[in-house]
């Protein structure tokens, strides 16, 4: 959770690598400019899940999905951005199913939960929540309704 | 844009999944949101991001000097209206000795809302300082 206002910005060092890609070499980018466009950034977050989550509450499901986000996109005018985000949910999702399996394996050995600990960065408390209604969905979820 | 992204780069996204979960949970509506959910919330980030950057860049002033400027953020934020949802946090600056006097032409035509006038005031410094030739 946020507990301090700093918990809602974005790593500086990420953004300002971001920024100089997409630039052409050379331009210099002003500290101000590179401070805004983060705050921007969080609150272009905020914006999407309000607008996913609309999408959610209209379909009546809890949890936001891939789908929510992806209208929130159309409606927040940044179609631009559906068929980009489309392409890498494709390889996102099949790196995790690799990732899966390799876990799997790893689980049966160790055979306990805790060893979520060490992964990556999804440790926190409701990760492990989120991971296991992950996998629940991997099956059924496409479909969109789990839960019912 | 697009070519960018599946180009040869080693992770999928770079900004912090849990950093983007933590904002997301930070609206008070949402209970939970799955992985996919979570991942294209970041990608999506990453592509406004770039898009935000380089429509200032290619609209701003700063072209010229080859340089990325705030004023050139808080003009996309008034002028596009896919970008309009920013104007609140990019807003544009205004000199001190500007601003004074408009404090001061308030002042002149009525002490209304002065608790307003505050708030303002506040809000305002902020965006004053390090003003540079806009």
């Amino acid at each position: 959770m946020a507990e301090r206002p700093e918990d809602l910005n974005l790593p500086n060092a990420v953004i300002t690598r971001i920024i100089k890609e997409a630039l052409p070499d050379g331009v210099n980018i002003s500290k101000e400019a590179r401070s805004a466009i983060s705050r921007a950034a969080s609150v272009f977050v905020l914006y999407a899940t309000s607008c996913a989550n609309n999408f959610a509450m209209k379909g009546k499901r809890k949890t936001l999905n891939a789908g929510d986000v992806l209208s929130a996109m159309e409606e927040m005018e940044f179609q631009r951005f559906v068929a980009p985000l489309k392409e890498s949910l494709e390889v996102y999702r099949r790196e995790q199913k690799g990732k899966k399996e390799a876990r799997k394996d790893k689980d049966k050995k160790a055979d306990s939960e805790e060893q979520d600990k060490s992964r990556e960065e999804e440790n926190d408390d409701d990760d492990e929540r989120m991971e296991e209604e992950e996998q629940n969905e991997e099956e059924e979820v496409s479909s969109g309704r789990w839960w019912s | 844009m697009a070519a960018r992204l599946s180009g040869g780069e080693n992770r999928l996204v770079s900004l912090p999944l849990s950093r983007i979960r933590v904002i997301m949970k930070s609206s008070p509506e949402v209970s939970s949101i799955n992985q996919d959910a979570l991942f294209l919330t970041a990608k999506a980030t990453e592509l406004f991001v770039q898009y935000l950057a380089t429509y200032s860049y290619k609209h701003g002033r700063g072209k010229e000097k080859s340089a990325l400027t705030y004023s050139d953020l808080s003009h996309t934020a008034e002028e596009c209206e896919t970008f309009q949802f920013l104007a609140d946090i990019l807003p544009k600056k205004i000199l001190a000795s500007k601003y004074l006097k408009m404090l001061e032409k308030e002042k002149r035509d009525g002490e209304v809302g002065e608790d307003e006038d505050n708030d303002e005031e506040d809000n305002e410094d902020e965006s004053v300082e390090e003003d540079i030739g806009s």
